[in-house]
């Protein structure tokens, strides 16, 4: 039993790293800013959630997990409304998204 | 009343799970901030007044493992994108319908599209939400409309 | 295992302040920082397991919280010129 949570942690405690820090080059290598509001969306949702219960895996049953859940739930909830708020005031700030006929794939950043 | 009643019932729990004490006097110092920040909460006129959030958690539990596999399988496609060396991303902005009668199910719909990776809720006007897709696939996605259906049937008879 | 996380955290947070130094808008600035903040609360619910100190979770949560409302508050100020509603401003 020991061993299966150790597992579990592992694996979702590398693979919240990993998302982590994929999401962090997409926000590095991303070309505009509105593809990048979709690279910091992989480290909001799966990279934090991950982490979080590959540590609460390790914490078991007490109320360390309540906390851990209860932290995951509130990212979750505030990621998405920020993330919003931020495409919003950029849109209304006449920051003029790169569509796709401008050649899509450039890296002169 | 009701909206009184159950956002004390919710402060106190959250108190006892963070906290985790039990000795008197610690327990009425929690007690004694649930009912100021209830007072407070009553002064600021921000206290729910149907009273039928409550209502919400037992039918999220059908959508939130959905939604959790949506987000998973958008995950992989977003960083397969960001890792690709020639990078073949197709911005491109659209926008959908909400069909939820209430604030709370638009809420819900436009907070869910951001959450899942690839698609972003830009702006909501009335019952239309704009949206930056970062590639097509995942706008096709999201086309489909099969969010669209689950949040309005969860937020139902609203 | 709670090392291996750190350092992806710890990698991840060095490329968010590049993106928070290269950023061509205030808006990419913004965003970094609030990726930047996501991540701190990561490391110090990591840190405290490493340390074996789980009530470092509590500070986790406070910061989760003060990073939304801060990201919020930026953004607000940012594109009001103000925090709060005017008539106040005026009254003062």
């Amino acid at each position: 039993m020991h061993l299966l949570t150790d597992t579990l942690s592992w694996f979702f405690l590398l693979s919240g790293g990993l998302a982590v820090m994929i999401g962090s080059l997409g926000l590095l290598r991303f070309p505009d800013f509105y593809t990048r509001l979709h690279a910091a969306g992989i480290t909001d949702s799966f990279g934090t959630a991950a982490i979080l219960v590959g540590l609460a895996f390790q914490a078991g049953l007490t109320l360390v997990t309540v906390k851990l859940l209860l932290i995951t739930v509130f990212i979750l909830l505030t990621s998405p409304t920020s993330t919003h708020a931020l495409a919003k005031s950029a849109l209304h700030g006449q920051l003029k998204p790169l569509l796709k006929e401008d050649g899509g794939a450039s890296s002169n950043t | 009343m009701k909206g009184i009643i159950s956002l004390f019932i919710t402060l106190s729990v959250i108190w006892l799970l963070l906290s985790g004490h039990t000795n008197p006097l610690l327990l009425s110092l929690g007690l004694a901030s649930v009912i100021l920040t209830v007072i407070i909460d009553h002064r600021m006129d921000v206290v729910d007044q149907e009273g039928n959030r409550i209502s919400y958690p037992p039918r999220l539990i059908t959508y939130i493992p959905w939604l959790a596999w949506e987000t998973i399988k958008s995950n992989i496609t977003v960083a397969k994108l960001i890792l690709d060396p020639k990078m073949p991303i197709r911005p491109n902005i659209f926008t959908v319908k909400a069909s939820q009668p209430g604030e709370l199910g638009k809420t819900i719909y436009a907070n869910s599209i951001t959450l899942t990776p690839g698609t972003v809720s830009m702006s909501v006007d009335g019952d239309e939400i704009l949206v930056h897709a970062i590639d097509q696939g995942t706008a096709d996605d999201l086309l489909t409309g099969e969010m669209d259906r689950r949040v309005t049937r969860i937020s139902g008879e609203h | 295992m709670f090392t291996a996380a750190l350092f992806a955290v710890a990698v991840a947070m060095i490329l968010c302040l590049l993106r928070m130094l290269l950023g061509p808008t205030v808006y990419d600035r913004i965003l970094a920082l609030n990726s930047f903040g996501t991540k701190t609360v990561l490391t110090i619910a990591i840190a405290g397991f490493l340390m074996g100190r789980p009530d470092f979770l509590d500070i986790a949560l406070v910061y989760a919280l003060i990073n939304f409302i801060g990201t919020i508050a930026i953004l607000k100020f940012f594109e009001y010129g103000t925090l709060g509603d005017e008539s106040l401003e005026e009254s003062e």
